[in-house]
């Protein structure tokens, strides 16, 4: 809130001394302790808290990690390896690293939607819905570069087809590949490039974050009723309140993230993974990890590579364009009776397009016998990916702006108080 | 409205039927018996398994005297043998460097060195700490000896098939006479549950495309294959069954440790939840 003033009061000798030459004590106590939160959140809003543990595991089992491994194309998968093998826990920070990536996604997908359903991006949230939008496409970035890291088959193999993405840009394209691969093909130029900017790029999303955090404390906290916070009343100091119920979600979600480190450490990854990278044979099946397959799917709805690359970045550029597609006055999808619908079909259609991604497009849904040559005649992979494409896109650019002009909302609260109150 | 929020729900729910039905189909390309555990099962699947130490010793015993022929396992080091978990794990020798038998295994080896004195090539014994010694000198002698196919390293072989050891123990076991109609060359041997796709080399019904696929590897392992010292018969099934525990520590010889402290750390976290939950409670009690 930023009518919120500061109500740190500084009690010892050195608080005070401090205080008067960098308030960062104050500024601690300004957003983590009497911070104003509106009292009405639920348990979607616990995932922004989950994000940073996430962003730490993964900054701080990371840096362990590259004190062991070895960008080298000869020695990368072995040294991996011999994190598993002879590092003391190398198995236990290798594993946390390499499931904390689906952890992180599976965590920042939930935050996402949250902030799509209660309409977290809506005036005058937009910059912080474009903080998290930067943090997001910075963290696909990270996570692709870190799993080119062990250098097994799908390494290899995913960084050749997604860097060759590039190469379908016209006239500039090749040129653009060749200097990003650093020569002309994936190799250890490649490799060791993307070592770098894999360590690099989780400190620009600590800084993003920081950004993001700092535009949240200026608006202050979106709400399950999408109605701002009146006074007082709306609101409980986020220490302890937002701590208490922040840190029994974060406990509860590393109950989930043990299960998968502990008892299914490989069971969020691919075998061909553990095979060295060997540019002389292509795997059977290339497939990028769980939380990239809607994006790919999308890549391969389309025949045409340009159009499929398009397509792909599109689908992420529109999140960023989301503030300015929705023309409802009303935030929260709580009130929004119709749009609330076409919001359940567009996360059944992002699962749906994640699952076609790790499909051959040529596969059948389910087919309805054949054609006079024997091919079969169905639901294709390949055309259910295009019509879930092409509601993926609709959503935004159509049924967005759409459905908020014509939809008659439900009354909304005059207070979050009002709204705490009904419910009992 | 409401007729259309009504419709949408059907729109959803349709969706979602969709989407289950779809779930547990029929990878279209690709073809393959699925793998399968031996009859008595695996001592190490599920949460609480752990390693049969007498089966990795056998399991061992199979590697050395079959597999190691023309698989390397070259990121395993003798005194791995000797680990905690390990097949010949002493817990009197906590620096598995000094377990008696890993010492044994490890000085039947020669070593190739250098000379420090001349600078020429020499050998000596094998130490715990030494890799298993390769079958070949490079991949250019495994593929001469091989046919132009370079056998596979087995340092993480479990690891690297989809099935881990139930994949291995079943293509072990699995080799058979390709089905009439099928045209195999003589290099290579049919297997069901390999991955792969028979169509082009099949001449019968579409439709009927046997499952699995080809290796160029011929059955490795047969009834009286080896002998075990433990007096367990020494059928196929006995041997693949130890090999693939074998191969399965090797893959990952943490299993055990990851597990259990796996346990504990549930524990624990479960433990901090409930006192988490009740001073949740007390805190926000009366402010819902």
């Amino acid at each position: 809130m930023s009518e919120h003033k500061s109500t740190y009061e500084p009690k010892t000798g050195i608080e005070k001394w401090l205080d008067a030459r960098l308030p960062i004590i104050r500024l601690g106590y300004d957003s983590f302790i009497d911070y104003p939160t509106p009292k009405n959140l639920n348990y979607w809003w616990t995932f922004g808290g989950i994000l940073s543990l996430c962003l730490g595991i993964q900054i701080i089992t990371g840096v362990i990690l590259a004190m062991h491994y070895v960008a080298s194309a000869d020695l990368a998968f072995n040294s991996v390896e011999r994190i598993m093998r002879d590092v003391n826990y190398g198995w236990l920070i290798r594993y946390t690293h390499a499931n904390g990536a689906s952890m992180f996604f599976f965590a920042v997908y939930i935050h996402m939607f949250r902030g799509l359903y209660y309409g977290s991006y809506k005036a005058p949230r937009e910059v912080l819905w474009l903080l998290g939008c930067v943090i997001y496409f910075l963290m696909i970035a990270t996570a692709f570069m870190g799993y080119v890291l062990p250098w097994g088959q799908m390494s290899y193999y995913g960084a050749v087809v997604i860097t060759n993405l590039i190469g379908a840009i016209p006239v500039v394209g090749p040129s653009i590949l060749t200097w990003l691969q650093g020569g002309f093909s994936v190799d250890q130029p490649t490799l060791n490039r993307f070592f770098s900017l894999h360590y690099l790029l989780p400190f620009v999303i600590a800084g993003v974050t920081v950004l993001h955090v700092w535009a949240l404390h200026v608006t202050g906290q979106n709400n399950p009723t999408g109605v701002e916070i009146k006074s007082k009343e709306d609101t409980v100091p986020f220490t302890p309140y937002a701590t208490i119920k922040d840190g029994l979600a974060m406990i509860l979600f590393l109950v989930m993230f043990a299960v998968f480190v502990f008892f299914a450490p490989d069971a969020l990854g691919h075998a061909d993974n553990y095979v060295p990278a060997n540019p002389l044979q292509t795997p059977n099946h290339i497939v990028p990890e769980w939380y990239m397959l809607p994006f790919y799917a999308i890549l391969r709805a389309v025949p045409n590579k340009l159009a499929g690359v398009l397509l792909m970045f599109g689908a992420i550029a529109v999140i960023f364009a989301l503030p300015w597609l929705d023309t409802s006055k009303v935030r929260s999808m709580r009130y929004r009776p119709v749009m609330r619908w076409f919001f359940v079909l567009f996360v059944i259609t992002c699962v749906a397009l994640g699952w076609c991604g790790a499909q051959l497009p040529t596969d059948m849904v389910f087919s309805m016998g054949e054609d006079a040559q024997g091919n079969p005649i169905g639901l294709s992979v390949v055309l259910l990916s295009q019509l879930l494409a092409a509601y993926y896109f609709a959503f935004f650019l159509i049924i967005m702006p759409w459905i908020g002009l014509k939809e008659d909302p439900l009354p909304l609260p005059a207070s979050i108080s009002e709204a705490v109150l009904a419910k009992h | 409205m409401s007729i259309l929020t009504k419709s949408l729900k059907a729109v959803a729910g349709a969706a979602l039927a969709v989407s289950l039905m779809a779930a547990p189909h029929v990878n279209a390309a690709e073809n393959f018996k699925e793998p399968e555990a031996p009859k008595e099962g695996f001592s190490f699947e599920g949460p609480f398994g752990t390693f049969d130490q007498a089966q990795l010793q056998r399991g061992y015993k199979v590697y050395r005297e079959v597999c190691s022929a023309c698989h390397s396992m070259k990121l395993l080091s003798f005194r791995n043998l000797a680990q905690k978990d390990g097949p010949f794990y002493d817990p009197k020798y906590k620096n598995p460097n000094d377990n008696p038998i890993v010492k044994q295994i490890a000085s039947e080896y020669d070593i190739p060195e250098i000379d420090p004195d001349t600078g020429d090539e020499a050998t000596r014994k094998g130490t715990p700490s030494d890799r298993f010694v390769s079958p070949f000198k490079n991949d250019e002698a495994a593929k001469a000896s091989n046919g132009g196919a370079i056998p596979p390293d087995l340092s993480v072989m479990a690891k690297a098939r989809e099935g881990g050891a139930r994949y291995i123990y079943s293509i072990l076991t699995g080799f058979r006479a390709p089905p009439a109609g099928l045209t195999i060359a003589d290099t290579q041997h049919y297997n069901p549950y390999v991955h792969g796709s028979l169509a082009t080399q099949w001449k019968g019904d579409p439709h009927k495309v046997p499952l699995g696929g080809v290796l160029a590897m011929p059955p490795p392992l047969a009834d009286g294959r080896v002998t075990f010292d433990d007096g367990r018969a020494s059928t196929l099934s006995n041997e693949a069954a130890d090999v693939a525990a074998f191969l399965e520590w090797a893959s990952d010889p943490h299993a055990i440790e990851r597990k259990q402290t796996g346990f504990a750390v549930i524990i624990y976290l479960l433990l901090m939840a409930g006192v988490t939950y009740i001073a949740y409670r007390k805190v926000w009690k009366g402010k819902h």
